[in-house]
């Protein structure tokens, strides 16, 4: 029978806090982590609401313990902070007694050291040292650096805002295969103007707090965070006892082929995306407690997701609800944390809210679980899906 | 396990590559910094709109995508891998320079839109209307070996059939510029003919991309197959040696029977000393063959050196311009890839002859 593979650890860092702990605090007392931005210097500041991490860089800095010298951007930092705790939590005290490899995953990369000095490269040498760090693969090998991950496997994924869960999607095929034991998947996203003006210039951002699935929603939130998994093979759990947090059940990506940034009107890509994860964790819709909506509140991919879910799900659609509104939509990390928020959602028996809901879609009858649920859960299915028509699920079981 | 073979190809370099029928019998040399591609006719391939709204590295992953399923005779494909190094550049830094330049102003999203990673792949998944896995890896020197790690996988595990894996890195002028005042790019003009005596720091920039169609099924345009593929993140020259000597055990071949290595060798006298610590050792009696004097440097210029690996186990051939050293070889059957850049990222790749 088909287990999954199995979770050791988790870690994460988000606009609702520095760790698990914190993140399932504010999700169970519906605390939102949407603001005004407060360390970036944008013009649209008055007209967005963002999901930001409450450490300066200088404060996470400190933290790691990082030199002043280093060249690390946030999204660096940020994910060294996540995936340490997913090492700590999976209590690993030495890295390379398994062959462990890491898979990261992010958009943005080095953007916000790069915008802040694109011409004063030119000009003087002072922050050249961050040249080297732009690039998406540079945060993961620092991480791997800094957990101790050597002469391993280590790579970065970037889909866009499925990323992360294409992370854990193909570090679960590696533990299967055999090529690891031990791997550690997630994803980190700082925020940038380069984000925040790309997204205003395609006219989805919220000038308030995201409505997933809500008939009058406005955009999205814009979101940073990190988090990461550990996920270690089945002979490694058993000769190490290992305390086992979940297992990844069931994965699958598929391609919308319809346009490069919007999702297709009946979510061919999201729909083929539950299908394949239900064929590899070998499950029937109905065996599916709860949803965790990609839901960004965008008029365009609340309906398309909506329509897939209802086409893989009939008239037996289980509990949904999308958590952007806690932590906003968090792009290449949202696949991590909200991997991690179905880890808790199962660990605890609990459906978290999709938070602002109030007018139902006139599209389709079906609603988001607005008020926190207790019910015994024993599988939740995550979406996450993104430009270049990019979809992705991942089941998670107890 | 099932084996994997090479089907097709499709590779866009600062040569003539894209035409399949020639294998380097005509060599462009260059002296200087950065290397051009040669284009072919895009038009041929794309739409005039839809070519002009491309930036170079969507035209070229979408060109050498058909390509290669050209080459394989093949329509679609199961799922799309790609990998690239730093992205959509030109599109990145068109929205970035504006976005500075007017204050975050009168900016459109179309530049926006296409600076994301995943474009090139899905992109071609929209020409294709290929609705499978699409993947883009996007880890420096190891994007193009990531990407055909994932496909190695899933076809020698039977989960696709054909699958449709590349690497992809344009160049872009601010990228260029910095990269030449932190030396990662030669600070002289520098001839590509004798591009390892160069003795200098940094390397020939270039851009290009490398298609291939990986299949489960031997057919007439098979190349070679795909044995194994290993990325480490490190790697410090002393446990270099040992660890081609396990990846090659561990994939049941070992030094000896190695026809031909194919080394990343980019003139960087900083980092050359990876494979010059192979040329002069274990492989000092094997066949050696480089090929970045022929496309530059860039994160996945690695997907050349594999296109010559496949192409040089087709045509049982080892172009002069490419021989490193001189030995006899009678039949090719076994060719070992080794690169790194900046000594990270380092890969091992080994092909058999059909």
């Amino acid at each position: 029978m088909n287990k999954g593979v199995a979770i050791t650890g988790m870690g994460i860092i988000s606009a609702i806090g520095n760790n698990v702990e914190e993140n399932y605090s504010s999700l169970i007392s519906g605390n939102k982590g949407i603001s005004r931005i407060s360390k970036i210097n944008t013009i649209h500041k008055n007209a967005i609401m963002v999901g930001e991490i409450a450490f300066t860089n200088k404060e996470l800095e400190e933290q790691l313990g990082i030199s002043p010298d280093n060249n690390y951007s946030r999204t660096a930092l940020i994910g060294l902070v996540a995936a340490k705790e997913a090492i700590k939590d999976a209590n690993i005290l030495d890295i390379a007694a398994y062959k462990t490899g890491l898979i990261s995953a992010t958009s943005v990369g080095g953007m916000d050291m790069t915008e802040k000095y694109y011409y004063d490269y030119l000009e003087s040498d002072a922050h050249r040292k961050y040249i080297e760090g732009h690039h998406a693969g540079d945060s993961t090998q620092k991480i791997a650096e800094e957990l101790g991950v050597k002469e391993s496997l280590v790579t970065t994924i970037s889909t866009a805002c499925s990323s992360a869960a294409n992370a854990i999607m193909y570090g679960a095929r590696l533990i299967k295969s055999g090529k690891l034991d031990r791997v550690v998947v997630g994803g980190a996203d700082c925020l940038s103007k380069f984000t925040i003006n790309g997204f205003k210039t395609l006219m989805i951002l919220s000038d308030t707090y995201n409505t997933p699935f809500d008939e009058n929603r406005k955009g999205l939130n814009l979101g940073e965070a990190a988090a990461f998994l550990v996920l270690e093979s089945d002979a490694l759990v058993a000769k190490e006892n290992k305390k086992v947090l979940a297992y990844v059940k069931g994965y699958g990506n598929a391609n919308d082929a319809y346009h490069q940034t919007a999702s297709s009107e009946n979510g061919d890509g999201a729909t083929l995306a539950m299908e394949k994860a239900l064929k590899v964790a070998n499950l029937r819709p109905e065996a599916i407690d709860y949803i965790n909506a990609h839901g960004t509140a965008t008029g365009n991919n609340d309906l398309s997701e909506g329509r897939a879910i209802l086409r893989v799900f009939k008239d037996a659609v289980p509990d949904f609800s999308s958590t952007k509104p806690y932590t906003g939509h968090t792009l290449a990390a949202a696949g991590g944390i909200e991997a991690v928020y179905s880890i808790l959602a199962l660990q605890n028996n609990v459906v978290f809210p999709n938070l602002n809901f109030t007018t139902p879609m006139k599209e389709f009858a079906i609603r988001p679980q607005v008020e926190i649920k207790e019910k015994e859960l024993n599988t939740v299915l995550s979406n996450s899906l993104g430009f270049g028509g990019n979809c992705s699920t991942v089941i998670f079981s107890k | 396990m099932k084996k994997v073979f090479i089907n097709g190809c499709g590779v866009i370099s600062a040569q003539k590559t894209f035409d399949n029928k020639a294998f380097l019998e005509e060599v462009i040399t260059y002296n200087d910094r950065v290397m051009p591609v040669v284009n072919p006719v895009y038009k041929d391939f794309i739409s005039g709109g839809a070519a002009r709204r491309m930036a170079l590295g969507v035209k070229m992953g979408v060109v050498a995508s058909n390509l290669a399923m050209q080459d394989a005779q093949l329509d679609s494909v199961d799922a799309i891998i790609t990998g690239t190094g730093m992205g959509c550049l030109i599109d990145s830094e068109k929205f970035l320079s504006k976005l500075i330049d007017n204050n975050e102003e009168f900016l459109t999203p179309t530049s926006f839109i296409q600076s994301t990673h995943n474009t090139v792949g899905g992109q071609i998944a929209l020409g294709i209307q290929c609705k499978g896995y699409n993947f883009t890896y996007v880890h420096s020197g190891a994007s193009f070996e990531s990407a055909l790690l994932d496909a190695q996988l899933q076809l020698s595990s039977g989960e696709e059939e054909n699958i449709l894996v590349g690497g992809v890195d344009e160049n872009a002028p601010h990228t260029l510029e910095i990269h030449k005042l932190i030396r990662f790019v030669k600070e002289e003009n520098t001839d590509t003919s004798s591009l390892l005596e160069s003795n200098t720091s940094g390397a020939i920039f270039g851009e290009g991309a490398g298609f291939f169609t990986l299949s489960t099924k031997e057919q007439e345009s098979s190349y070679a197959q795909v044995i194994a593929v290993e990325t480490l993140n490190t790697l410090s020259k002393e446990n270099l040696e040992e660890r081609i000597i396990s990846f090659l055990e561990e994939n049941g071949s070992n030094v000896s029977e190695i026809d031909a290595v194919i080394l990343g060798n980019n003139g960087d006298v900083d980092f050359d000393r990876y494979y010059n610590l192979l040329s002069e050792g274990v492989f000092a009696n094997t066949q050696q063959v480089y090929y970045k004097h022929l496309c530059g440097e860039y994160n996945t210029a690695s997907s050349f050196g594999f296109w010559l690996g496949a192409k040089i186990l087709k045509t049982q051939s080892i172009p002069e311009v490419v021989k490193l050293n001189k030995k006899q070889t009678s039949t090719l059957k076994t060719i070992l890839l080794y690169n790194q850049y900046r000594g990270e990222n380092h890969s091992f790749t080994l092909l058999k002859q059909c």
